[in-house]
């Protein structure tokens, strides 16, 4: 069983290394034509960056991205100086250059890769997946009998923030950068899923969607690795089968047939403020340009936000949401399970949490105050200051760097719910539901406590669970995702995630049950 | 000048003793300790071997916590007690004066007077020194071959998964024929025994220790059973036969000791302003069916709750309530509410279900003349404690808890339950037919 589990993990390491090289590998070849399609297609009138990229790139061999992108870039940056320098506005190139290089790159990649697609996808997907599903597989017999299985995550250094946390971690914040910012160095990755691209929605992939197919399968193989850990705990079952369901169906394989139907690419369970682009400017003329089903989806959004959302967090908690539906959520609670006791537990990050988390939220419903009044009165400004600049930053260190780049990229670190317990700022509107009008809570059971700190240790919402459980206190706390982990591996039955009435949800008592009646009364009476 | 109060013993008894204290009043508190600096859960020292949870995991308050509260921590062993001065005298030589004392020490393993009980390699499982002496020891199944567990309580057991959970081969000695079967009743006991045996840990029921072997080094090299007189070879033996007061360092005071400190129900002692608590406490006369000496985490806390109140000024008698406790048998989560004897006394009976599979089973003790309910244990499902405590002070019969079960039911979501199946047994059994009631919140949240 070992040796299959070793030999797994080099399959896998195998997968992942040539996944990680294909960046830099690959030849690129521009042809004329091809070149002339992206002209029209991007309606490009520099004949600076014209002339530039025909008699430097058209025609010749690159070998790898490496050498072609600088290229790419000096071409724009070049073109864009000319004709800002002569004002001839109409000729500036608007697109990125990591978009431009992308765009060439995808056009222009001709060597192994690109006609070996199914090949490639085999020796990097195939590959990762077989090795990881290897390693997993055997523990159904490895881990023994069912019940907790923590044993050794702190002597490991995977789990420990030891030399092999730190690797995972490099490798997710490079992925996360190349994503967001170099997109153009995805193109290698884009063509091996481009086949699966073509058949869902008719379109080459991009690197979005290299993303999007990566993150169910790395959904679904972590999954399978938590029916295993989990498989005495039918909740964790029932919540990463819906994790996984919501993420494939909704938020991959239905915006993806949308495109393929003329309708516009949309994620019905993405709810604003997380997905907060949603009333920008381009979003909402795209849906009313769409007709029908684009009315439908802005009333379905705005519905989801401000009815669905709450009304079912009153009945179950944020947990509906965050540990049932969301993807970010989704991909936390597989992908990072391994790594949910890193979360930080000390009353010093409660503190940051709440400002943070608050500060987002202000920042996001700020900027789509500033969005809709620029909508509505078609003015590009707010009180002097430019609303596309705002959305900018927004995007870039919420929607990127923080969501992203932190978010998932520290798993390793600070643990699996960054994003979801320091910056997003749903979960911060949900979390104000949960907290003073829903029916969920956290029921501690009388005086069973033994204040081992099991609870606390893999809460990855850094909640210090015991500090309530020992005081026989229930836990009705906005951060809480009830993820159900605290409850399961509590050894002596403390803890129940339950929705009932609202009366006697939160119960201060200092003195637990199992004392002296009088003693209970006098002491919690002040 | 306030008063001040030093209490001897960092653990759950007399940090809550002087939180209560904290809360009520602005009294000079000093705690005293020879373990740790900062109070950490004795009950969760397997789970730092076992790799869940590092030391400081383990520690319910930041170490800010002490000084914002202005709890003094002195760290030092106590060797005597003057109490006609009224003060403490420390192993290093210095001292520390108090106006009232609490006791509240806890307890230490057992060693019988074995043979070779002393050797390097043999170590208890209380304090968190024996702790960094098993990880010495056992480090891995290299270092050590096979271990040895001399005693069948839940350390035992606890120590047995522990080491299992290194993969180091454990050889479990037990003196009773079936494991902790002075608690247990016969089925459930046996269930438990099962479940070690499957775990692969090597028990040995009826079994006694005689002596513990030395190499040339003064190492433990193996132990001898009292029985058979077989040897086992073995590199650690863990002595886990039970714990008593750890009050050596009292007997040459004034204060009046038996097993433990004895106490009366206001916890005081025979000296005036001298109070003990928790695990070496040890009532004059026991409190209902409960032992005098508690060695329990909850007892410690609910003593620690009450003397604060008397401390402050208003005398409070120690009252527990209904009995409960809960443990864990590697796998297997035990609860335990109101009394459930390993052999029914007089005029008591038991009522047991079992799941045909898997390991899930109750048993519900009763008055045979009243039908009444008298305590439940429970393994494999969760129930609600506020639930059995108040039917044990509403005093319903049989007839009445088997019906409502399901309120009482405390699983996870979406866990398959079992009322209906040991309704139907129990109508079975008892020629009835009751119908099973459906969850009520209104019950679940109505007071008794
Ligand atoms: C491995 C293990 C698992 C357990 N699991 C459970 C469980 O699951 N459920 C349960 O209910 N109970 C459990 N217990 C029992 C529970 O931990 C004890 O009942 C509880 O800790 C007793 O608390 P206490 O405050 O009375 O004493 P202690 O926690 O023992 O604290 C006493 C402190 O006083 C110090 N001390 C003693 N003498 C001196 C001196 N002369 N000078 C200075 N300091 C001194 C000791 O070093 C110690 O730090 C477990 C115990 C162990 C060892
Ligand atoms: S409190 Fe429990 S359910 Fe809530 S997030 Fe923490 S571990 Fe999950
Ligand atoms: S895990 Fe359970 S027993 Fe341990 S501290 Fe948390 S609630 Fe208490």
């Amino acid at each position: 069983m070992n040796a299959i589990k070793h030999i797994g993990l080099v399959i896998f390491l195998i997968g992942l290394a040539i996944f990680s090289a294909l960046p830099v590998l690959g030849t690129f070849h521009l042809n004329e034509a091809s070149f002339n399609n992206i002209i029209k297609e991007k309606n490009i009138k520099s004949d600076v960056f014209i002339n530039d990229i025909k008699s430097n790139i058209v025609g010749q061999d690159f070998k790898g991205m490496q050498a072609i992108s600088p290229k790419i870039s000096k071409a724009l940056d070049n073109a864009n100086e000319t004709h800002i320098k002569n004002k001839e506005w109409n000729k500036k190139i608007y697109t990125k250059s990591s978009d431009m290089a992308a765009l060439i790159g995808k056009k222009s990649a001709n060597g192994f890769i690109a006609t070996n697609k199914g090949l490639m996808w085999l020796l990097t997907f195939g590959l990762g997946i077989i090795g990881a599903l290897m390693f997993i597989l055997p523990n159904v017999i490895l881990l023994g009998k069912k019940g907790i299985k923590n044993d050794g995550i702190y002597h490991e250094s995977s789990t420990n923030r030891g030399w092999i946390g730190w690797m995972v971690f490099i490798f997710l914040v490079s992925f996360y950068l190349v994503l967001y910012f170099a997109s153009e160095y995805a193109t290698n990755w884009t063509l091996l899923v481009d086949p699966i691209s073509e058949a869902l929605s008719g379109n080459p992939a991009g690197h979005w969607f290299v993303y999007g197919f990566m993150y169910c399968v790395v959904m679904t193989v972590m999954a399978v690795r938590m029916y295993i850990k989990y498989r005495h705990n039918i909740y964790q079952v029932f919540r990463t089968t819906s994790v996984l369901f919501f993420q494939i169906v909704f938020a991959f394989i239905i915006p993806e047939i949308m495109v393929r139907l003329q309708m516009p690419y949309y994620d019905f369970k993405n709810a604003f403020p997380l997905d907060y682009d949603f009333f920008f400017q381009w979003n909402l003329k795209d849906l009313i340009n769409n007709g029908g089903i684009g009315i439908f989806i802005m009333v379905w959004g705005i519905v989801l936000t401000l009815v669905i959302v709450p009304i079912m967090v009153y009945f179950f908690g944020k947990r509906w949401y965050c540990s049932w539906v969301c993807g970010c959520g989704g991909l936390a609670e597989t992908l990072g399970d391994p790594y949910r006791q890193h979360s930080d537990k000390s009353l010093f990050a409660w503190k940051v949490e709440r400002y943070l988390i608050h500060t987002v939220l202000l920042f996001v419903l700020t900027m789509t105050a500033m969005t809709l009044y620029s909508f509505f009165s078609e003015t590009g400004t707010v009180l002097g200051i430019k609303t596309s600049t705002v959305q900018n930053i927004y995007s870039l260190v919420i929607g990127s760097i923080f969501a992203g780049v932190i978010g998932t990229g520290f798993y390793p670190i600070f643990g699996n719910r960054v994003w979801c317990r320091f910056g997003c700022p749903l979960a911060a509107y949900l979390g104000f539901v949960q907290r003073f009008k829903s029916r969920f809570r956290i029921t501690t059971n009388g005086g069973q406590c033994i204040s081992c700190g099991n609870c606390s240790t893999y809460c990855e919402q850094g909640i210090d669970v015991r500090a309530y459980a020992q005081k026989g206190e229930n836990i009705v706390r906005s951060s809480c995702v009830g993820c159900g982990v605290c409850s399961a591996v509590c050894p002596r039955g403390v803890l129940k995630l339950e929705n009932g009435p609202e009366i006697g949800r939160i119960n201060p008592t200092e003195i637990l049950l199992g004392n002296d009646v009088d003693l209970m009364d006098l002491v919690n009476k002040n | 000048m306030q008063e001040h109060i030093v209490i001897i013993g960092n653990g759950i008894s007399g940090v809550t003793t002087a939180r209560h204290i904290r809360k009520l009043s602005d009294k000079k508190i000093t705690i005293v300790s020879a373990e740790t600096e900062y109070f950490f859960s004795r009950t969760a020292l397997m789970y730092i071997y076992m790799g869940h949870m590092k030391f400081e995991h383990t520690q319910p308050y930041e170490n800010w916590f002490w000084d914002k509260n202005r709890i003094d921590l002195k760290k030092g062993y106590v060797k005597s007690i003057d109490t006609n001065s009224k003060t403490l005298h420390f192993v290093k030589g210095d001292s520390l004066k108090y106006d009232k004392l609490i006791i509240a020490t806890g307890s230490k393993p057992n060693k019988f007077g074995w043979p070779g009980q002393d050797l390097e390699g043999v170590m208890g499982m209380y304090h968190k020194q024996d702790l960094d002496n098993l990880e010495k020891h056992t480090p891995n199944n290299k270092v050590c071959k096979r271990a040895v567990i001399v005693g069948g309580g839940l350390i035992g057991i606890e120590l047995a998964e522990m080491l299992n959970s290194r993969n180091i081969p454990v050889t479990f000695l037990v003196r009773e024929d079936s494991f902790w079967n002075g608690v247990l009743p016969e089925g459930e006991s046996q269930m438990i025994n099962k479940h070690i045996k499957n775990h692969h840990i090597d028990l040995r029921l009826s079994t006694n220790l005689k002596e513990i072997k030395s190499d040339d080094n003064g190492n433990v090299k193996s132990i001898i059973i009292e029985e058979t007189g077989e040897e086992i070879p073995c590199n650690v033996v863990g002595l886990t036969a039970g714990v008593s007061p750890n009050i050596d360092f009292i007997k040459d005071s004034e204060i009046e000791i038996g097993r433990g400190v004895k106490v009366n129900r206001y916890l005081e002692t025979n000296i005036p302003d001298v109070y003990a608590i928790g695990d070496c406490a040890e009532q004059h006369e026991p409190i209902g069916n409960r032992r005098p000496i508690e060695a329990v985490w909850y007892t410690g806390r609910m003593m620690g709750e009450t003397l604060a109140q008397t401390i402050c000024g208003n005398k409070t008698q120690y009252k527990p309530g209904h009995w409960f406790n809960s443990a864990k048998f590697l796998d297997i989560e035990y609860q335990t509410y109101g009394w459930v004897f390993a052999k029914p006394r007089e005029n008591e009976a038991h009522f047991h279900w079992k799941h045909h599979k898997e390991n899930i089973c109750i048993t519900v003790s009763y008055r045979k003349d009243t039908n009444m309910f008298l305590g439940i244990n429970t393994f494999g499902i969760r129930m609600r404690h506020e639930i059995f405590d108040k039917w044990l002070t509403e005093n319903r019969d049989m007839n009445y808890v088997m019906s409502y079960l399901k309120d009482a039911n405390f699983d996870p979501e979406f866990y398959k339950a079992y009322e209906n199946e040991i309704l139907t047994q129990y109508n079975n059994t008892f020629n009835t037919n009751l119908a099973p009631r459906k969850k009520s919140w209104k019950r679940i949240f109505s007071k008794a």
